[in-house]
């Protein structure tokens, strides 16, 4: 069986009788018997390390892995530089805990400092936080945010990622939040449904992501105008690769800047770890959850980094904190660093442009099959919805070529994606698979 | 630090200042600021906000801790110390010049103590 | 050190996207960004050498000896992190057709049968990322439980004193009042106080035991039962679960919740602050409000079921920080039925050896024999010798040891909570015994020289109160 103890029966016999004790069992002794497990559990004996990964192996080979994916909807297949694994699997990194001892954390606490920067000139706001567990809380935690006392109403846009308006939906269920969805009109969210609904008094936020889960590209200028017009907060959720090239939150008015930033160098791992960036103005930067790392310097005057603005945190304000976040998605947030500094600014910005060509390359192929057309006419980024007859068939045509087609939606539609990773080759493949099916 | 005999104080270690003019200013004892350490912030509450006398109107940061100010007395905030915000320090520096709120239409103040007796409370304490 | 921007110089870069092989008109100027972002200009091998550096500047278990109290450092085995990348696992989307991604969810449905088994709970949920979110997870279910039955009147949750600050702190996010329970002079629950506490508004109890500061609470089968007979129900915090797994189990004691932190007791590494994982498990009645979607078998594999109309919804995208689960499954199946046990006790073991051999000269605050971790207070040294618990923990600094958790729990005064866990072999212990011994001589003979440590780190101590007083969180360009 497997173990990790390195103490041998011989020594542990020993540090038991230097304490005055002769076996194990004496450790518990003073425990209730009534409350012991009288019995072995109900778990399979332990294994070699051969035989563990043996079944581990066995277990991963039911699942398929396509090498050529054409499906988004919140979780991306971007290249992933060499040098992001590399880095990201030093032990150091990988075995630390969160950074409280500064002086022997130097390591994580500068990463995350230089993440923060990165947020921010990739966002354009002015704070970031040191991450949170992903896309889905980072919105709800913003919500959370911009809730007051008096105001309490937070106006969420349906063409949201369903997840994340799932997420939203339980937080404000359980802090007590009044939630009013926004309609979709034409791919969009259709502002004018709620403008009779905005109270200066109540509002608290209006939740809007660009580009959105049908990949449109909102207008999240006239969003934050009208949001602000009653002195509510606009957060705005966007897409970390996708700001190599489309408008910043800040450019458009958003208070809070959210997104997934599993993009940026993170496995589609059936859905996670993944990052959840937030970033915001300096006017709302105590109201930011999570860590916070800041430059200082130590006693010698060297420059250095601490977690720091930590009396917001539940472990100094407990039941009045912020938010209860503790732990967060450090070494996603260090992947994601690496990943910007491996690619830089014209990298990134290749991606960018290179997701967005490629998607409309497939989208203009796609919409020229006979049956098939493009949902919506408005501007897009790497993602957006075909109608055709049969989806289903479409799809399954794919799968038996090992493609992972677009995302069939309830209502017949395709949510399809491309990124950089799709190549001509395969994105004309796609098409004649698609074609031949239909015809 | 001795405390300034033209102060009132409270048990939670606030100072009131008579302004003349019907208003009253509250701040930290200096004793209290030497009890908290090192300020980083300070929260205060808005004008217009009502204070409840033994509730608390903000609170003060230290690395490692937070602690709320209790309102010596009842009334309105008719203005706050928005100096302090950016530097909340001076109530290191200088507890009874570092004031937090001015309020009016105050009222429970009957259990304020004079500087004798607050230090009398003082070494009771200790 | 320099940091990345500081490295940059405009022109450098890696090579690793190729030119776009379709040729399609850029988007309106309108809709794209004004100026590009500065982000950093360097070649590969700069900023491979960067973070060596940086790696270098960093303590982690594999760095030392590194009992941190409450949060289980044991070692991390390579093993997990292999299988976790397995392309099964690693490379699946999360949207793929059910009949495609069987073997992720058969790894779920696995680890949902272990878990449960070990916390004596029915049923799990591993969408959390963390423990915090776990126990909010877990207050959710409690939420909804009690409206289901249609008692909106419970809105209070006890807490004691002791606990970690993420209880109360989750208990507001999810909508509770949170009444704080004083805790006995020996740590553990005061039952009258609890019973007085007790009513018809009580919605729950939060609870660890072992408790927070290393005792297992005799009267933990009152605890429940006087929360059960006032209606309410009753949370686990698995933060100290690595003390009795296959010994004592929560639901046995009568908890009804639990959250496990599969990066402590089930040896996923914490990555500097996470991922982590909060799987949530539950008994019987909570399972109808369990976060959706649930993983079901039947004859034809494993499905994802959106199957519940009670469910409270979702607490985090798609399934939780799966390959961390993929990670604790792996560790759950080297060790087995006989493994989880032994692990517990040998945590227990050597907690208790360190303790034994420190007790003679350090004040512990609780001196009746510990489980996993203990917690000496240093309340008398800092008042004879001026020494504080932080000037102990930095003097460890300068012998490679990471402290123990410091000033936590909040009930105990200078205090420092040691956590060795099992996977430390006697030579360790014993060196970081004899290396607080030297540090208790020098504050008795040179306690000035404590105040200046550590010496010999990257960094010396840091002007904590500057970097509140002037937030600088981010480089300026």
């Amino acid at each position: 069986m497997g173990s990790y103890i390195p103490s041998t029966v011989k020594e542990r016999q020993e540090m038991l009788e230097s304490i005055g004790l002769s076996s194990i069992d004496q450790l518990f002794s003073h425990i209730p018997e009534e409350l012991k497990l009288d019995r072995e559990l109900d778990l399979p004996s332990g294994k070699s390390e051969m035989e563990v990964s043996r079944v581990m192996n066995n277990i991963a080979s039911h699942s398929v892995v396509f090498d050529s994916i054409f499906r988004g909807a919140g979780a991306y297949d971007h290249y992933i530089p060499s040098i992001v694994k590399s880095v990201t699997g030093k032990e150091e990194f990988v075995t630390a805990y969160t950074p409280y001892q500064a002086e022997i954390s130097q390591g994580v606490l500068q990463s995350i400092f230089e993440y923060q920067t990165m947020i921010c000139e990739l966002t354009g706001m002015d704070v970031s936080n040191a991450s949170v567990y992903d896309g889905a809380t980072a919105a709800a935690e913003a919500v959370n945010m911009c809730c007051e006392r008096s105001r309490q109403v937070v106006f969420c846009s349906e063409a949201a990622h369903p997840d994340n308006i799932r997420v939203i939906k339980t937080y404000c269920w359980a802090s007590g939040h009044q939630l009013v969805m926004v309609p979709v009109k034409d791919g969009k969210t259709d502002l004018s449904q709620i403008a009779g609904q905005l109270d200066k008094k109540t509002g608290a936020c209006l939740y809007i992501q660009s580009p959105n889960f049908f990949g449109q590209i909102e207008d999240v200028q006239q969003a934050a105008e009208l949001i602000h017009s009653v002195g509510a907060k606009l957060i705005c959720a966007c897409n970390p690769i996708a700001l190599g090239l489309l408008k910043t939150p800040a450019e458009q008015g958003a208070d809070i800047a959210v997104g997934e930033g599993q993009p940026l160098g993170m496995p589609l791992s059936f859905g996670g770890p993944y990052l959840g960036f937030m970033a915001t103005t300096s006017a709302m930067m105590r109201k930011l959850p999570g860590r916070i790392v800041g430059q200082t310097t130590d006693v010698d005057g060297k420059r250095a980094f601490v977690l720091t603005l930590q009396a917001r945190e539940q472990h100094i304000r407990r039941e009045k904190a912020s938010s209860n976040i503790c732990s967060n998605q450090a070494l996603c947030a260090m992947t994601a660093s690496v990943y910007l500094a491996a690619v830089g600014p014209d990298g990134l910005r290749q991606a960018a442009c290179s997701c967005y060509q490629k998607a409309h390359y497939l989208a203009e192929q796609l919409s020229q099959i006979e049956g098939v057309s493009l949902r919506y006419t408005g501007s897009f980024f790497h993602e957006f919805v075909t109608d055709q007859p049969d989806a289903a068939k479409v799809l399954d045509a794919l799968q038996k070529e090992g493609i992972l087609g677009g995302l069939p939606l309830e209502d017949g539609g395709i949510l399809w994606c491309a990124t950089e990773k799709n190549t001509k080759e395969d994105i004309d493949r796609v098409v004649e698979i698609v074609r031949k099916e239909l015809m | 630090m001795s405390n300034p005999t033209n102060l009132l104080y409270a048990k939670s270690h606030e100072w009131v200042q008579d302004m003349g003019d019907g208003t009253y200013r509250i701040g930290l004892t200096d004793y209290a600021q030497k009890e908290l350490g090192d300020l980083v912030f300070v929260n205060l509450p808005q004008e217009g906000d009502e204070v409840e006398v033994g509730a608390a109107f903000g609170d003060v940061e230290s690395v490692k801790a937070v602690s709320d100010v209790y309102s010596p007395v009842s009334g309105v905030v008719c203005a706050i110390n928005e100096e302090l915000l950016d530097h909340p320090e001076m109530i290191n520096q200088d507890a009874y010049g570092a004031w937090m709120i001015q309020v009016n239409e105050v009222s429970d103040k009957e259990e304020l103590l004079s500087a004798e007796s607050y230090e009398a409370f003082l070494s009771e304490e200790a | 050190m320099q940091l990345l921007f500081e490295r940059s110089h405009s022109g450098r870069k890696c090579t690793i996207l190729p030119e776009c092989d379709v040729s399609y008109q850029l988007p309106d100027a309108s809709l794209c960004r004004a100026q590009a972002p500065h982000l950093p200009q360097l070649s590969e091998n700069e900023i491979s050498r960067h973070y060596t550096e940086l790696a270098k500047q960093t303590h982690g278990v594999n760095d030392g000896f590194y009992p941190l109290g409450s949060c289980t450092m044991k070692y991390n085995p390579k093993i997990n992190d292999e299988m976790a990348a397995l392309p099964g696992f690693a490379k699946i989307h999360p949207l793929q057709p059910e009949e495609t991604a069987q073997g992720c969810l058969e790894a779920l449905y696995l680890a949902d049968r272990y878990f449960a088994e070990i916390t004596g709970m029915d049923a799990m949920t591993f969408q959390p990322a963390a423990g915090a979110h776990g126990e909010l997870t877990g207050l959710m279910l409690i939420k909804a439980y009690h409206e289901s039955r249609g008692d909106f009147e419970r809105k209070k949750i006890l807490v004691p004193d002791s606990a970690h600050g993420t209880n109360p702190a989750s208990a507001s996010m999810a909508g509770f009042q949170v009444v704080s329970i004083p805790s006995l002079p020996n740590g553990c629950v005061d039952t009258e106080a609890l019973r007085q506490a007790a009513d018809e508004h009580t919605a729950g109890l939060m609870l660890t035991n072992p408790n927070t500061v290393g005792l297992f609470d005799l009267n933990i089968s009152e605890i429940t039962s006087i929360v059960h007979n006032a209606g309410g129900l009753c949370y686990y915090d698995g933060a100290n679960l690595n003390a009795i797994m296959g010994i004592v189990r929560p639901g046995d004691m009568g908890f009804d919740v639990v959250h496990l932190n599969l990066h402590k007791t089930f040896s996923t590494p914490h990555g500097g602050g996470g991922p982590g994982s909060g799987a949530v498990g539950c008994k019987e009645m909570l399972k109808p409000f369990l976060p959706s979607p649930v993983v079901t078998k039947d004859e034809n594999g494993y499905h994802l079921c959106r199957c519940n109309p009670q469910s409270i919804g979702a607490v985090k995208e798609f399934y939780g920080n799966f390959l961390v689960v993929i990670r604790a499954l792996t560790y759950v199946l080297t060790l087995g039925k006989e493994g989880i046990p032994e692990a517990s006790s040998n945590a227990v073991l050597n907690c208790n050896y360190m303790m034994s051999h420190l007790k003679d000269i350090y004040e512990m605050a609780f001196d009746t024999g510990c489980m996993h971790e203990f917690v000496m207070t240093l309340e008398n040294l800092k008042k004879e010798k001026d020494v504080s618990a932080m000037d102990v923990a930095k003097a460890l600094l300068d012998n490679g040891i990471h402290p123990p958790t410091m000033y936590f729990p909040l009930i105990v005064h200078e205090a420092l909570m040691v956590e060795p866990t099992e996977t430390e072999p006697r030579e360790v212990l014993d060196h970081a015994i004899e290396v607080f011994r030297n540090i208790y001589e020098m504050a008795q003979t040179e306690p000035e020289k404590l105040h200046e440590m550590p010496l010999h780190t990257p960094v010396r101590r840091l002007d904590e109160v500057g970097a509140a007083r002037n937030p600088h969180l981010r480089f300026e360009f």
